[in-house]
């Protein structure tokens, strides 16, 4: 039913950490590689080995060069899914019901077998979370590991979304973000965690936490770079031979 | 976003078709026997075409009848729901006209107002989204009604509606356009707000999460198109407004005048849907650092 729940139980989400993600696109292949075996259809690639390949993904890193005021650039490496928004635009468009946020726990998922795969909630997104699969034509998106967070036959350290076990720099959390004594709410508090795009109005769960301020200015990276001028003035012995012949050529 | 021909046939042809019926449903013109089931036939070839048009875009066209259960919050559905009941009560009434030669008047307008329903539903498909800022103003149900009455009134033959409407559809235009222009930038949306960086500094695409294209991209950052806006913008304009209203002005109405007028008005009505769609960006564009 497209009606979004007047609240959820639980607030179920990801606080992505922008200071620690180190952009080695784990989370992005393992959450294909989980979700192309598990929940509804399986993501397809088309032309993977040829000439212009491309594919379902649910998670995707981009990078970005942030130009600070002082001049000096930072690197930002940005993980990006479905953020189980609060007021999800993409459930209340969608004709059939296909779409739908769960009153227990926040999750946003789409029920395949209904869908048409008519691509207005993939409009209505702000964020780019839902992509058409072409092969199947209906519309995939992050589960949050539905098919993992519950699931009792694994060990309880795997019971978290693909790409949380698998982030290496453990820059990616799961939890309960309606629950304020939660862990994820508490680092959302610690390090003032942000809102995507917060003027569509979308109020999203997954939180963002900022990178944080670089500690070292820009003048005093120059001290090292003397030592990096080049060291091998007087070549001697057959390289000192034949920089003299190349010379005299 | 991308101007997919199924989409654009889809919202043109059923606005005209949904837009004679309104006329008709009011009597204008005062038809029966075979003339009515002429303009009947015409009417529903446009409406039913442009709704099986819309079908195509569909990945599973077969489940398209489960589009009718969400009609409480979704637009999509409501059109849905409104294009049935509009053609079968203009069904019911158009049969009066066509075999029994009678007019049941409530029937008729209870039809135009059902046909006028549904554009104004198939308008807020795209009027509702958020993520469009140029769609999201009272111009896109405004503009969309105004060419299904201006294009109506032009294939029912009411000269003197068609030319008052089609003037203000010219006008309505080219205020959408203009007003449009600086809709995103006014929206406040930025690459900064998008990441939420904007506290750190100027943000810049360093690299694609890809090296191809993917899904979102085709269909939601539609960027070549735009190269020659302004020329197809005064292009449509002239055909879905000017000449019209100067044909129907100049020349003794008749049937050659009305089907020129006719031709034009749909031309520059399929070029200006084509650039409703090529010229609108979506917000998703600004994570690829592009509009």
């Amino acid at each position: 039913m497209t009606l979004l729940p007047e609240k959820t139980d639980a607030k179920l989400g990801l606080v992505i950490d922008l200071d620690t993600c180190v952009g080695c696109h784990a989370c992005v292949v393992s959450c294909k590689g989980w979700n192309t075996q598990g929940y509804g259809v399986p993501l397809s690639d088309q032309d993977p080995y040829g000439g212009d390949p491309s594919g379902t993904f649910l998670n995707r890193v981009h990078a970005y060069e942030v130009m600070r005021p002082d001049g000096q650039a930072q690197t930002t490496h940005f993980p990006k899914s479905c953020l189980h928004c609060e007021d999800a635009p993409c459930v209340t468009v969608c004709p059939t019901g296909a779409s739908y946020k769960r009153q227990e726990d926040g999750i946003v998922l789409v029920n395949e077998s209904a869908c048409i795969g008519c691509g207005l909630c993939a409009w209505a997104c702000p964020y780019g979370a839902r992509e058409l699969d072409q092969a199947a034509g209906v519309m995939k998106k992050c589960t949050l590991c539905v098919d993992r967070i519950y699931n009792d036959n694994l060990p309880e350290v795997d019971r978290v979304p693909s790409c949380v076990r698998t982030c290496p720099a453990g820059a990616r959390h799961f939890g309960d973000l309606g629950d304020p004594d939660s862990d994820v709410s508490k680092l959302v508090e610690a390090r003032g965690g942000i809102d995507l795009m917060p003027e569509q109005g979308t109020k999203p769960v997954n939180k963002y936490l900022p990178p944080r301020p670089k500690d070292q200015p820009l003048e005093e990276i120059d001290i090292l770079a003397p030592l990096l001028e080049p060291v091998a003035e007087d070549a001697r012995g057959f390289i000192g031979w034949l920089d003299k012949a190349l010379e005299k050529l | 976003m991308h101007p997919a021909p199924s989409i654009i046939f889809f919202t043109v042809f059923s606005g005209l078709g949904f837009g004679l019926l309104a006329w008709l449903g009011l009597g204008l013109p005062d038809v029966t026997g075979w003339v009515a089931f002429v303009f009947f036939a015409l009417a529903y070839l446009m409406a039913v075409g442009g709704l099986i048009s819309s079908t195509f875009h569909l990945g599973n066209p077969q489940r398209a009848l489960r589009a009718f259960t969400q009609w409480r919050t979704s637009w999509l559905s409501r059109e849905g729901w409104l294009a049935v009941l509009s053609l079968l009560v203009m069904a019911v009434y158009g049969a009066g006209l066509v075999f029994l030669g009678e007019r049941w008047t409530g029937l008729g307008i209870l039809g135009s107002i059902l046909s006028l329903a549904t554009v104004y539903a198939t308008s807020m498909i795209y009027g509702q989204l958020k993520t469009v800022p140029r769609w999201n103003a009272w111009t896109t149900p405004a503009l969309f009604m105004v060419f299904a009455v201006g294009g109506g009134a032009l294939m029912a033959g009411q000269v003197t509606a068609a030319i008052i409407l089609l003037i203000l559809l010219g006008g309505l235009q080219y205020i959408a356009w203009t007003t449009g222009d600086a809709r995103f930038r006014d929206a406040g949306h930025t690459m900064e707000t998008a990441t939420g960086l904007g506290p750190v500094g100027k943000v810049r695409l360093l690299e694609s999460p890809h090296s191809g294209g993917n899904y979102l991209l085709r269909e939601m950052v539609h960027v070549v198109g735009r190269k020659h806006a302004r020329k197809l913008r005064i292009l449509s304009l002239t055909g879905l407004s000017i000449l019209p209203v100067l044909l129907l002005l100049l020349l003794p109405a008749g049937h050659i005048v009305g089907l020129i007028a006719v031709i034009l008005h749909l031309a520059g009505t399929l070029g200006a849907r084509w650039l409703f769609f090529a010229e609108a960006e979506h917000v998703v564009g600004l994570y690829y650092g592009k509009r």
